[in-house]
C-alpha cells in the first residue's frame, strides 16, 4: 500500500448542500417536463408557464448549492485539511469522472456511426419494387429520405447547406488547441512559483474559451438564419447540434471553472506542491478538447 | 501502525439529531443504513404494483384496470425494483460493508457519498408522481413502454416518459458519483498490507460493478436524451424519415442494460461466497479463479447486448456473434458455481438462514443462468423472446439472484449492524416460504411462455388459466411473506439478543474484528493485514 506521507484522513463535518442541490435538480427536471407538456397534449397548455417558474427557481437552487459547496472544499483546502492522501482520493475522482464523461459522448459518437454506416445504407438499400424511399441515396451529410413521423410530414429541406471544416470550425480548433497550450504554459509557471505567467496564461485560457463560444454561437446562428440547417434537419442536423452543443455546453461549464480558478491564482490560493483544483480543472479542459479533436475529424470534415 | 485516521472540522462531536441527522449526514455507516432503507421501502411498493399485474392476471379477460395502466404498472414495477430497489440495496451494503473491510476510516469522498443517496429520493417521486398527478386529471399517468423505453413508443407517450427520462437521469448521475466514491475508496483507503489480491470477495465485485457503471449508465443518459429531443425538440435520431432508426435505441439501450444485470449481480457474486465460506468453517475456495472470472464476465457484459433483440433483424454474423459471445459469458460463470460448491465441500456446513438463502440462491441463479443461455440461443430464442419464458429468466436472475441474495447479506450482516441477533427461527420461515412461493410463481411462466403467451399484455387466451391462477396465488404468497422479513429486521433493529463481535463462529474479515454495532468512527485505527 502506498506509504500515505499523513495518516490522518479528513472526513468534513454533515453538509446540507447536497441534499438541497437535489431538490433543486427535483424542481428544474419537473418544471421543464411541466413546460413542455403541451407538445403532447394541448389540454396541458396552462402547466407552460408555471412549469418555466419552476425550471428557473430549480436552476438557481442547483446553482446556488453547486457554489456552496465548492466554497466549503476551497475553505478546507485553505485551512490545510487535505494532504497527500485526500489529494490522491480528488485525483482518482476526477479522473473517473472524466472517463464517465467520455462514455457520456461516446453514446452521441456511436450515434453518428451508427447512422452514417447502418441506418442510411439500410435505408437507401432496399429493393426498388417494395422501398417507400425511392431515389433516396446513401450519402453522407444526410438529411435521411423524409416521410411521416408520428402522423406529421417531415420533408427533406433541399436548399440546406452544410457546415464545413475550413471555417469557422478550423479556427475553433486553433483556440482550442492553443487555450490546451497555455493552460499547460499556466501550470509550469505555477510549479516555477512564477505569478505572473500563471495568471498571464490562465487569462488566455479563458479568454480563448470565451472566444470558442464566440465564434460557435456565431456559427449556430448561421446555421438557423442562413443555412437553414436546424435541429430538426433529419440525422445530420440532429448529430451536428447534439455532439457540437453538448461540447458547447462542457466548454461554458469549463470556462466557467477556469475563471474560478483565475480569481483562485490571483488570490494565491495555490502553491507549487498543492493545487489539485488547477489540475483537476486543466484535465477537464483537456478533455473537453480532445472531445473537440474527435467532433472536428469526425462531423465537420470527413 | 497506532496513529488515528481521521480528523474533523473541530475536535468535536455534536452530530446533529433528528431528520437532520440524516439529511447532511457525511458518515458511512448512516449513509447505508438509508440506502438500505429505503431500498426496503421501494421493495415493497413495487411489490404491491405487481401485486395489482397479478391479479388482473388472475383471469383471462379484463378485470380490474385498463391495459394503459396496466402497462404503466408493468414499466414502473420494473424500473423501481431495478433501480430504486435492488442497486441501492448493494450500494447500502457497500457503504456499510466496505469501509469495514478494508479496514479504512470511511468512504473517501463523505460529501459525494450523501449526495449519491439524496438523489434517489427526488427520482423515486418522479417515477411515481405521474399516477399522482393523474388522478388530479394531469397528464395519463406513469411511463407505458416498460423499462426499455423502445421507441417509437415512447416518443408518443404524454408525460410519464418525461418524467421517467428524468428520474433515470437522476439515478443515472447518483449511481455514477456512487461508484466514483467506491473506486476511490477501493484504491486509496485500504489498511496497509492489503493489496488488491487480498480484498475481500465483496470488494472485488464491487469494483468491477463500479467500473461498469462508469462506462455504460452515460451511454443511458445520453440515449434517453435523444428521446427527449425527438419528443420535443424535432430530431429524428429515431425515426427513419430523418435517416435515425427505432432499432439504434435498442443498441444504446441495451450497451447499458446488458452491463446492467451484472451491476446488480456482480456485489451479490461478491458477499455469497464469503457467506459460504463462514457456514462451511473453511477457506474460500479458488479466491483467484473468482477474481478473474469476475473480470472475465465485466469485460464479456459490454460485448454482447444485442442478444435482447435478436428477433429484431440484424445481419446474420452479427446473430452469430452475438449468440457467441452471450454463451461465452457461460464459461467464467461456471467457473464461479464450481468455486460456490467447492468453498462448500466437506465443509462443516451449518444452516443458519443466511447460509440457507445462499445455498437456496446457488440453486435458483443457477437456473436464472442455464435457462439464459437457452435465450442466447438464437433459433431458438424465436420462440421465446418477448414471451413469459423470458420473464420467468429474468426472475430467476433478479428475483432469486438479485432480490434473495441481498436478503442472505440482510441476515448474514444485520447482527453486525445492529448489535443484535435477529429471531433465527422467523428467518428460516421466511427463507421457505419465499424459495416455495417464488418457484410456484415463476415455474409455471416458464411453461407458459413455451406455450405462447406473451409479455406486457393484460388479457390472454383461456388455456393459458389455470398456469395463471398458480402464478397469481403463489406471487401473492410470496408478497406477503416479505412481511415477515419486515417484521424480523424492525425487530432486530429494536432489540433482541446480544450479538457478539463475530457474530458467526466461522466469519473471517476485518468487518468482524470491531465492535457489533461498530463504533460511530469505523477505524480510528488503521489495521495492518498481513
Ligand atoms: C449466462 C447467463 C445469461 C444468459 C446467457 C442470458 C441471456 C439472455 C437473453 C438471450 C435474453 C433475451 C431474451 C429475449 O428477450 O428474447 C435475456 C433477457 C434478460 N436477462 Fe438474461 N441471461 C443471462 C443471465 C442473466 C442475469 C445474470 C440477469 C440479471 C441479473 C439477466 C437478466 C435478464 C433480463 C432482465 C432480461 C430481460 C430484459 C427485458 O427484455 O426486459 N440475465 N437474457
Ligand atoms: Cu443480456
Amino acid at each position: 500500500m502506498a506509504s500515505h506521507l499523513e495518516n490522518q484522513y479528513f472526513v468534513p463535518h454533515g453538509s446540507i448542500y447536497p441534499s438541497i442541490l437535489s431538490v433543486g435538480l427535483l424542481t428544474m427536471a419537473s418544471g421543464f417536463i411541466f413546460s413542455v407538456a403541451i407538445d403532447k397534449s394541448k389540454d396541458l397548455a396552462y402547466l407552460q408557464s408555471p412549469g418555466k417558474w419552476m425550471m428557473i427557481l430549480g436552476a438557481v437552487i442547483t446553482t446556488a448549492m453547486v457554489f456552496k459547496w465548492m466554497g466549503a472544499v476551497i475553505t478546507e483546502s485553505l485551512t490545510n485539511k487535505y494532504k497527500g492522501w485526500e489529494d490522491k482520493s480528488f485525483r482518482i475522482g476526477m479522473i473517473t469522472f472524466i472517463c464517465s464523461e467520455v462514455a457520456f459522448f461516446m453514446a452521441f459518437f456511436g450515434t453518428l456511426f451508427y447512422m452514417r454506416i447502418i441506418s442510411i445504407p439500410d435505408l437507401a438499400g432496399y429493393d426498388a419494387d417494395i422501398t417507400p424511399y425511392k431515389n433516396f441515396l446513401a450519402t453522407w451529410p444526410s438529411q435521411g429520405p423524409g416521410g411521416i413521423v408520428l402522423g406529421n410530414e417531415f420533408k427533406v429541406n433541399a436548399g440546406m447547406e452544410f457546415m464545413k471544416p475550413w471555417g469557422l470550425a478550423a479556427i475553433n480548433t486553433g483556440l482550442l488547441l492553443t487555450s490546451g497550450a497555455t493552460i499547460t504554459w499556466a501550470h509550469w509557471a505555477l510549479i516555477k512559483n512564477n505569478r505572473t505567467q500563471l495568471i498571464l496564461g490562465m487569462f488566455a485560457t479563458v479568454a480563448l474559451g470565451i472566444a470558442f463560444l464566440a465564434c460557435q454561437a456565431v456559427e449556430y446562428h448561421e446555421a438557423y438564419t442562413h443555412m437553414g440547417l436546424t435541429l430538426g434537419s433529419g440525422a445530420y442536423g440532429a448529430t451536428f447540434f447534439m455532439l457540437t452543443g453538448f461540447h458547447g455546453f462542457h466548454v461554458t461549464l469549463g470556462t466557467i471553472m477556469l475563471i474560478v480558478i483565475l480569481i483562485r491564482c490571483m488570490k494565491g490560493h495555490f502553491t507549487p506542491e498543492h493545487h489539485f483544483g488547477f489540475e483537476g480543472v486543466a484535465w477537464y479542459w483537456h478533455f473537453v478538447d480532445v472531445v473537440w479533436l474527435g467532433l472536428f475529424i469526425f462531423v465537420y470534415w470527413l | 501502525m497506532s496513529t488515528t485516521t481521521i480528523t474533523h472540522d473541530e475536535e468535536h462531536h455534536d452530530h446533529p439529531t433528528g431528520i437532520m441527522r440524516w439529511l447532511t449526514t457525511t458518515n458511512h455507516k448512516d449513509i447505508g443504513t438509508m440506502y438500505l432503507t429505503f431500498s426496503l421501502i421501494m421493495f415493497l411498493v413495487g411489490g404491491a404494483m405487481v401485486l395489482g399485474i397479478r391479479a388482473e392476471l388472475f383471469q383471462p379477460g379484463l378485470q380490474l384496470m385498463k391495459p394503459e395502466f396496466y402497462n404503466q404498472l408493468i414499466g414502473v414495477h420494473a424500473l423501481i425494483m431495478i433501480f430504486s430497489a435492488l442497486m441501492p440495496a448493494a450500494t447500502g451494503f457497500a457503504n456499510w460493508m466496505i469501509p469495514l473491510q478494508i479496514g479504512a476510516p470511511d468512504m473517501a469522498l463523505p460529501r459525494l457519498n450523501n449526495w449519491g443517496f439524496w438523489l434517489l429520493p427526488p427520482s423515486a417521486i418522479l417515477l411515481t408522481l405521474p399516477f399522482t398527478l393523474a388522478l388530479f386529471g394531469i397528464g395519463d399517468g406513469a411511463i407505458a413502454t416498460g423499462w426499455t423505453f423502445y421507441p417509437p413508443l415512447s416518443v408518443q407517450g404524454g408525460i410519464g416518459v418525461d418524467f421517467a427520462i428524468f428520474a433515470v437521469h437522476l439515478l443515472g448521475i447518483s449511481s455514477v458519483m456512487g461508484s466514483i466514491n467506491i473506486i476511490v475508496t477501493l484504491f486509496n483507503m485500504r489498511a496497509p498490507g492489503m493489496t488488491l489480491m487480498k480484498m475481500p470477495m465483496f470488494a472485488w465485485g464491487w469494483l468491477i460493478t463500479a467500473f461498469l457503471l462508469v462506462a455504460t449508465i452515460p451511454v443511458l443518459a445520453g440515449a434517453v436524451t435523444m428521446l427527449l429531443t425527438d419528443r420535443h425538440f424535432g430530431t429524428h435520431f429515431f425515426s427513419a424519415a430523418g435517416g435515425g432508426d427505432p432499432i439504434m435505441f435498442q443498441h444504446l439501450f441495451w450497451f447499458f442494460g446488458h452491463p446492467e444485470v451484472y451491476i446488480l449481480l456482480l456485489p451479490v457474486w461478491g458477499f455469497i461466497p464469503q457467506i459460504l465460506q463462514t457456514f462451511s468453517r473453511k477457506p474460500m475456495y479458488g479466491y483467484k479463479a473468482q477474481v478473474y472470472s469476475l473480470w472475465a464476465i465485466g469485460a464479456l457484459s459490454v460485448v454482447v447486448w444485442a442478444h435482447h433483440f435478436f428477433t429484431a433483424g440484424m445481419p446474420v454474423p452479427a446473430l452469430l456473434y452475438f449468440m457467441y459471445s452471450t454463451m461465452a459469458i457461460s464459461l467464467p460463470l461456471a467457473v464461479l458455481f464450481f468455486c460456490w460448491i467447492k468453498t462448500m465441500w466437506r465443509g462443516s456446513m451449518t444452516f443458519e438462514t443466511p447460509m440457507l438463502f445462499a445455498v437456496g440462491w446457488i440453486i435458483l441463479f443457477g437456473i436464472g443462468g442455464l435457462t439464459g443461455l437457452v435465450l442466447a440461443d438464437v433459433a431458438a430464442d424465436a420462440q421465446y423472446h418477448n414471451s413469459y419464458f423470458v420473464v420467468a429468466h429474468f426472475h430467476y436472475t433478479l428475483f432469486a439472484g438479485g432480490i434473495m441474495g441481498i436478503m442472505a447479506g440482510v441476515y448474514y450482516w444485520l447482527p453486525k449492524m445492529t448489535g443484535h441477533m435477529y429471531n433465527e427461527k422467523l428467518g428460516k420461515v421466511h427463507f421457505w416460504l419465499t424459495a416455495i412461493a417464488f418457484n410456484m410463481t415463476f415455474i409455471p411462466q416458464f411453461f407458459l411462455g413455451l406455450a405462447g403467451m406473451p409479455r406486457r399484455i393484460p388479457d390472454y387466451a383461456i388455456q393459458f388459466t389455470e398456469f395463471n391462477e398458480i402464478s397469481t396465488i403463489a406471487a401473492f404468497a410470496l408478497g406477503f411473506s416479505q412481511l415477515l422479513f419486515v417484521y424480523n429486521i424492525v425487530m432486530c433493529v429494536k432489540g433482541g439478543k446480544k450479538a457478539t463481535d463475530k457474530v458467526w463462529e466461522g466469519a473471517v474479515g476485518l468487518e468482524w474484528t470491531l465492535s457489533s454495532p461498530p463504533p460511530y468512527h469505523s477505524f480510528t485505527e488503521q489495521p495492518t493485514v498481513n
